[in-house]
């Protein structure tokens, strides 16, 4: 006869290397006094533009760095390396979101205590890095005007996860329709009190406050 | 998607437990919060191919999702949210962003023979 089958408790969590990992790299960063911000967003909303723009203005004052994760190409590694910072591209191959081991490997060769800023562009995607921690001190979502004032709701967990959320396009705000009052009202119903930019990476609307944002993080968390 | 790579996951840590209690595993229990980024039908769907060919072979995976519980700064009380697209409380409307549970992505339980 077969045995009846039992139930034993286990309680393990399942990203539990990940965020092992993550708790390592935070930790090393604020060593080495390195604020670290990372953009999400969907495809396209803008995230490698705006990089370029922010790496460009803080170039000169301070030493910024960016890791880019893309499933295929270097292309993005390529445009934000024109700003003069240095660059690396993390391509995830089938993988859709960036974890903390590609983090951790792709900083092997830099000499972290060089670096003030250090940028982490996510893959376009909002479901999927919502459950990575990559060790970041800011975790910035961006949605672009074009995509419909309904996201946050769609992606309750990613905005909810954020520290800041970036509205991206902004010049094309009309042309799309854009309602800013409803997007702003979706961001708080799912993430009460987070702070809500709004840029043109194009104009460079908006992108002083960015900048003051940025210049915010340290000495306070660095 | 990455829910093939988390059943992955689920797989390679019931493996384990597995072996190192010398059982054969037939369910894992696994505990999904709403705001975890992983989606239960889609988890669901790729845990037979994910336990293909491994010791979890045959196995049930049991998904029980765990909605999100906030803290209420004005009751202060833990408080269960009805829905995932408002964060206040359910009972006297304050906002709250201090998510207690809901990011859940656990292994609880084993059924073994
Ligand atoms: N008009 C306008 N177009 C923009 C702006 N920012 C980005 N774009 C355009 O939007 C398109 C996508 O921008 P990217 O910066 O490549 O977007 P991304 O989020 O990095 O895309 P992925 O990495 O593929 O997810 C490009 O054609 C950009 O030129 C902006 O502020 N205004
Ligand atoms: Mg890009
Ligand atoms: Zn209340």
């Amino acid at each position: 006869m077969k045995p009846e089958p039992r139930l034993v408790e286990v309680r393990r969590n399942v990203l539990k290397h990940n965020d092992l990992v993550a708790r390592e790299l935070r930790a090393r960063f604020q060593r080495e006094g390195i604020a670290v911000v990372s953009l999400v967003s969907s495809p396209g909303s803008g995230k490698t533009r705006f990089l370029e723009s922010t790496l460009s203005r803080m170039n000169s004052r301070y030493r910024v760095a960016a890791l880019v994760g893309d499933l295929a190409t270097e292309n993005d590694a390529v445009r934000l390396a024109r700003s003069g910072a240095p660059v690396k591209q993390i391509v995830t191959g089938t993988v859709c979101h960036l974890d903390a081991s590609m983090i951790r490997s792709s900083l092997e060769e830099w000499h972290l205590a060089d670096v003030d800023y250090l940028f982490i562009e996510n893959v376009g995607n909002l479901v999927c890095p919502a459950s990575y921690d990559l060790g970041e001190d800011v975790r910035a979502v961006l949605m672009s005007v074009t995509e419909g004032e309904d996201k946050p709701l769609k992606y309750p967990a990613i905005f909810n996860g954020a520290d800041v959320a970036v509205i991206t396009k902004m010049d094309l705000c009309e042309a799309a329709e854009f309602d800013l009052e409803s997007a702003r009202a979706n961001i708080q119903a799912v993430r009460p009190g987070l702070r809500v930019l709004c840029v043109s990476a194009k104009t460079g609307e908006g992108m002083e406050e960015w900048m003051e944002y940025i210049e915010s993080l340290t000495p306070a968390q660095k | 998607m990455h829910e093939l790579s988390i059943a992955t996951s689920i797989v390679e840590l019931a493996e384990e437990e597995a072996e190192r209690r010398g059982v054969r595993v037939v369910a894992v229990h696994l505990t999904l919060g709403q705001l975890s980024g992983v989606v239960t039908e889609a988890l669901a769907g790729s845990y037979d191919i994910a336990t293909a060919g491994t010791l979890l072979e045959g196995s049930r995976l049991v998904i029980t999702e765990a909605p999100v519980v906030v803290f209420c700064p004005a009751c202060r009380e833990r408080r269960t949210l009805p829905s995932v697209q408002l964060f206040q409380c359910p009972q006297c409307g304050t906002p709250s962003a201090e998510v207690i549970e809901g990011r859940e992505l656990q292994v609880t339980a084993l059924e073994v023979e």
